[in-house]
C-alpha cells in the first residue's frame, strides 16, 4: 500500500499490480483504488490539468462524478 | 504539491484551433470516402466526452459514431442482478458500486432489496469492500463485482491478497475483446471500425486487438477521452477506412503501449477464466465473461451459497420495463432518441433500463447533456 495525495486528500492505494515500480514522489493513475500505472515524467503536468478542469465542473457532472469517485476508492482518510 | 506548475500548462488536448483544423480534416477525409460511415466506441469516457464537448456537432453529417457496448454497468445482465438480489434477500451483505443500486434485475433491483431490509453497502474499491468483511466477522460480505478488465485485476489482486474467511465474491466481471467480434458480426451492424477504450488498453496493450483485426478486417484505434485525443483518434480510424487497411494503431501512447501492463495480465488470468455468458440487451458472448477459477472456489459467492434465482421469475417484467430498447442502443442499432421512454418515463432517478442508470450508459450521457446538438438557427463564427 502507498499513501497517495490527491489534492490534499490523503489515501491509501493499493501497488499490487502497478506496471512499473514506484517511489516516493512518483504520480500514478488510480482505478478503483489501485495504482495501474506509473505516469510518466512527461505526462504529469498535462495530466494534473487535465483532472484539475475536470474536478470543477458541477457535482453531477459524469466525468467529475468518475473523478471523485476515484478519490473515494483509496482506503482511509 | 506541483500542482501550481500545473495550472499553468498549455492545455494541448483542448486546444480549439486544433480541434476545427482535426474536424475540417475529418470532413475532407469523408468527402473522399464520399458515402456514409458508421464507426464504433466502447467506452463511456469517450461518450461523456463527445456529449459533454458536443463533438457530433463537429462530425461530418455523413460520419456516424455510435456508442457501442461500452458501459459495464449496462451490460451486467439481469440474472446477474437477481443473483445479488437473491443473495442480500438471504441475509448476506452485498457490497457493490453505486451504480449497480439501481439496475433492474427481472423484478427487484438492489436498491429495492435494501429498501426491503436487505444490507448492501456501497464501495468505490474492492479493498473497502475487503475491510467491512473484516470488520463485520460474524456476517457473510459478498462482493457483486462488476466492470471490465481494468477493473476485474482490482478484483483479482484483493482475492489473491488473503482476504478474510466472510469474504467473497460475486463476479459480473466482463471482457471488452469478445464482444467486438459480436457486435462486428451482426447482420445489422455497418460498422466499419472500432475506437478502443484508452483505459481498458492500459491493462491489455494495443496488441489484444490484433487477433480481431485479422479476423475481421475492421480497423481499430486506440484513443484517450479528451475531446483532441477523440478527434485525432477519429481522423486516424477514417482514414484506415478510406484506405481500406485493417490495423491496430496506439493513438493513445501515453497511457497504452503494445504489450499493456503485463503484472496486471498476470493477475487478472491468475484468478479469471473467460466463459461465455449473455450481455444485457447484446447477446451471448463467448468467452465475454470473467468468472473465478476452481482454485479460488472458496472465494466464489456461487460456490459458497446456494443462489436460487429462479422464483423471482415467476413475475412479470415490469411493463415499461419490455419496452426498452437498451439492448438496441448498445448493439448502435439505434440510439435513446428512438425510444419512447426516453427522458419520459426513464429518467436517472426511475430508470427503466440499465443504460440511464450509469453515468456510462449512453441514456444517461444524452440525458445529462444531449446527444447529437442541435445548431440550427445559431451562427457559428468562421
Amino acid at each position: 500500500m502507498a499513501t497517495v495525495d490527491f489534492w490534499g486528500v490523503r489515501r491509501q492505494v493499493c501497488l499490487d499490480i502497478v506496471d512499473e515500480p514506484v517511489q516516493a514522489g512518483d504520480y500514478i493513475l488510480n482505478h478503483v483504488g489501485f495504482a495501474i500505472r506509473r505516469i510518466p515524467e512527461e505526462s504529469i503536468a498535462e495530466t494534473l490539468s487535465l483532472y484539475e478542469i475536470l474536478m470543477k465542473e458541477a457535482e453531477e457532472d459524469a466525468m467529475a462524478a468518475d473523478v471523485r469517485g476515484e478519490i473515494e476508492a483509496g482506503v482511509g482518510s | 504539491m506541483t500542482t501550481l506548475a500545473a495550472a499553468t500548462e498549455p492545455l494541448k488536448f483542448r486546444d480549439p484551433e486544433m480541434a476545427r483544423s482535426l474536424a475540417a480534416t475529418l470532413g475532407r477525409l469523408m468527402e473522399e470516402i464520399g458515402r456514409p460511415v458508421a464507426v464504433m466506441h466502447v467506452c463511456g469516457s469517450h461518450e461523456q466526452a463527445i456529449a459533454k464537448f458536443g463533438l457530433r456537432s463537429l462530425f461530418p453529417k455523413s460520419l456516424n459514431v455510435i456508442m457501442g457496448p461500452g458501459c459495464p454497468v449496462c451490460v451486467t445482465d439481469v440474472p446477474e442482478v437477481d443473483e445479488g438480489v437473491v443473495l442480500a434477500e438471504q441475509g448476506v451483505h452485498i457490497a457493490t458500486y453505486g451504480d449497480m443500486l439501481k439496475v433492474p434485475g427481472t423484478v427487484r433491483s438492489l436498491a429495492d432489496a435494501q429498501a426491503m431490509g436487505g444490507k448492501i453497502h456501497v464501495v468505490y474499491s474492492p479493498s473497502q469492500a475487503v475491510e467491512i468483511a473484516r470488520q463485520n466477522p460474524d456476517v457473510d460480505v459478498v462482493f457483486f463485482a462488476t466492470g471490465f478488465e481494468t477493473t476485474a485485476v482490482a478484483t483479482a489482486a484483493v482475492i489473491t491478497d488473503d482476504p478474510p474467511k466472510n469474504f467473497s465474491v460475486l463476479s459480473a466481471h466482463k471482457y471488452i475483446p469478445p464482444v467486438m467480434e459480436i457486435v462486428a458480426e451482426m447482420p445489422e451492424s455497418q460498422v466499419e471500425g472500432f475506437l478502443a477504450a484508452g483505459h481498458a488498453a492500459t491493462i491489455t496493450g494495443s496488441g489484444v486487438f490484433e487477433p480481431f483485426v485479422e479476423r475481421h478486417k475492421l480497423p481499430v484505434v486506440v484513443a484517450g477521452f479528451e475531446p483532441l485525443d477523440i478527434l485525432a483518434g477519429l481522423v486516424e480510424l477514417v482514414s484506415l477506412v478510406r484506405d481500406r487497411v485493417p490495423r491496430v494503431v496506439n493513438m493513445f501512447p501515453r497511457c497504452v503501449s503494445l504489450e499493456g501492463n503485463l503484472v496486471a495480465q498476470q493477475e487478472l488470468w491468475r484468478v479469471f477464466r473467460p466463459t461465455g455468458g449473455r450481455w444485457r440487451g447484446i447477446a451471448h458472448v463467448p468467452n465475454g465473461n470473467l468468472r473465478l477459477r476452481d482454485e479460488f472456489a472458496h472465494v466464489d459467492a456461487r460456490k459458497r451459497f446456494k443462489i436460487d434465482v429462479t422464483k423471482l421469475w415467476d413475475y412479470a417484467p415490469p411493463q415499461f420495463a419490455q419496452q426498452c430498447i437498451c439492448g438496441d442502443i448498445m448493439a448502435g442499432i439505434r440510439n435513446p432518441y428512438d425510444c419512447k421512454l426516453f427522458n419520459k418515463q426513464c429518467v436517472p432517478e426511475t430508470p427503466v433500463g440499465a443504460c440511464m442508470v450509469s453515468n456510462e450508459g449512453t441514456c444517461k450521457i444524452w440525458h445529462l447533456y444531449g446527444g447529437v446538438p442541435d445548431l440550427s438557427g445559431i451562427e457559428v463564427p468562421a
